[in-house]
């Protein structure tokens, strides 16, 4: 994969995200603090949003460029995205919700298949429920095999994981430890929760009010923790 | 009640039903515009809309009565290109209930909407849904409670509309008779019986009509 975010310029709240990175690695994290525009990148690089200015590549695919004011809409960059608050459809069963953007078997192919992204996150018995009904784990992994079934090209994760507690974080990162084997699809992973970065991602970026401060391999040896709080202390299984 | 007094009820009931249906798609339409776009001109259309809420109801009959009469600019396009007459008609009680009650359905819808979180629309384009398959499959399943809480509340207010009707179709006996109309001309002809018995099937249907719109509107969509 590779994503180009060159003169990126987009104000939020009351500073300006301004990044200009190329990314190559298959699993890059977006680490910072709330308010630091984590979010509002993810929301820009799907489409979801308009820049001050902006010139974002996808291999190459040119997807926003605010000079040439080309901007392609969200439902043609073939982009999965999971939002922070997963935003199943109420009023559509787990099923209907899975199949809503799922592209045909022949388009798909066999890797991208209903049947095989079900395994995979092991929710084939969910499909007749509700999703009001399905408990925190399982509505994340519906919500990961929502998107999946798109046949993204680049998967983004707005922090997946935020609203569960440590023990079912620790029972969900192994999921997307096996989606990302399984699948080797390039993902961009907001999180402000370290362990999950050091447990998925193969590069971090820390952002800190719109602006990218650090870039480093996520590795302990490579990201040291600067200070003495700890963010996160779940243990893997 | 006697035959008459049924024909003035079920006139009222299938007119007011039908400037409904009619104002449905135009209502919705504006009052997806207010709650998720941004526009020039927008809070002038918005006060345009909502002006029927407020004006005096003989002043807006006033103003369709110049537009679709005879030399009005509207009635004389219809006359000359359709052979239709609106003043006086049933046609015009059905202009007359739907702009009355237009302001109520685009009130009612515009917060249905506003009501639907956005994050839900928006994962729906990532999925790869184009605006209208966003529309009716995500705004307007979640926000169809308030919709049609909205029109339950139009139709209510059709039902007893009053002074634009009479400014643009008149009281005319068997063809532009309503319930309101009716209960005015008994009352002016000192014929108390027949306006109470009016009077009652009027606070029978305006009170089913309210309690329904309540009843859909306590009930919200997921945010």
């Amino acid at each position: 994969m590779n994503l180009l975010l060159k003169n990126i310029s987009l104000p939020v709240a009351d500073f300006c995200i301004e990044v200009d990175v190329e990314l190559q690695s298959q699993v890059t994290a977006i680490f910072g603090p709330s308010g630091a525009g984590k979010t509002s990148l993810l929301d820009l690089i799907a489409g979801l949003r308009r820049p001050a200015s902006a010139f974002i590549q996808l291999d190459n695919r040119v997807l926003t460029d605010t000079a040439q004011k080309t901007l392609v809409p969200p439902r043609l960059r073939e982009m999965g995205y999971v939002p922070q608050d997963l935003a199943l459809f109420p009023h559509l069963s787990v099923r209907q919700n899975l199949l809503y953007g799922r592209k045909s078997e022949t388009r798909a192919g066999p890797l991208f298949s209903l049947g095989h992204i079900t395994d995979v996150l092991e929710i084939q018995p969910l499909a007749g429920r509700r999703v009001t009904e399905l408990s925190g784990g399982e509505k994340q992994r519906v919500a990961l095999a929502r998107a999946l079934l798109t046949s993204p090209r680049l998967l983004l994760l707005d922090e997946p994981l935020r609203s569960l507690d440590e023990a079912l974080k620790a029972k969900i990162i192994p999921y997307l430890q096996r989606v990302r084997g399984e699948f080797q699809l390039p993902m961009l992973y907001v999180t402000h929760d370290r362990q999950e970065v050091l447990a998925l991602c193969d590069e971090v970026l820390e952002l800190k009010r719109g602006r990218i401060t650090k870039r480093t391999r996520a590795t302990a040896q490579d990201w040291p923790i600067i200070n003495s709080e700890p963010i996160g202390n779940w243990t893997p299984q | 009640m006697t035959a008459e007094e049924w024909q003035i009820v079920w006139f009222t009931a299938w007119v007011s039903a039908l400037s409904t249906l009619l104002i449905l798609p135009l209502g919705l339409a504006v009052a997806w515009l207010l709650a998720r776009r941004d526009w020039p001109g927008k809070s002038l259309v918005q006060t345009v809309v909502m002006m029927p809420l407020v004006m005096p109801p003989v002043a807006t009959g006033l103003i369709l009565l110049k537009l679709f009469g005879r030399r009005g600019p509207l009635g004389r396009l219809l006359h000359d290109t359709l052979d239709l007459n609106i003043i006086f008609t049933w046609r015009g009680v059905l202009v007359a209930l739907g702009v009355m009650s237009f302001p109520l359905l685009v009130l009612s819808a515009r917060i249905a909407f506003e009501q639907v979180n956005p994050r839900f629309e928006q994962v729906a384009r990532t999925l790869g849904a184009g605006e209208a398959r966003v529309f009716f499959t995500i705004t307007l399943p979640l926000a169809w409670r308030g919709i049609l809480g909205g029109m339950t509340l139009a139709f209510a207010r059709a039902l007893g509309e009053f002074g634009a009707t009479i400014m643009v179709a008149g009281n005319i006996a068997g063809q532009t008779s309503t319930l309101s109309l009716s209960i005015y001309q008994h009352v002016q002809l000192g014929q108390d019986p027949q306006a109470y018995r009016l009077l009652g099937v009027s606070v029978a249907l305006a009170f089913l009509a309210v309690w329904t719109s309540e009843c859909l509107l306590l009930r919200r969509p997921s945010r």
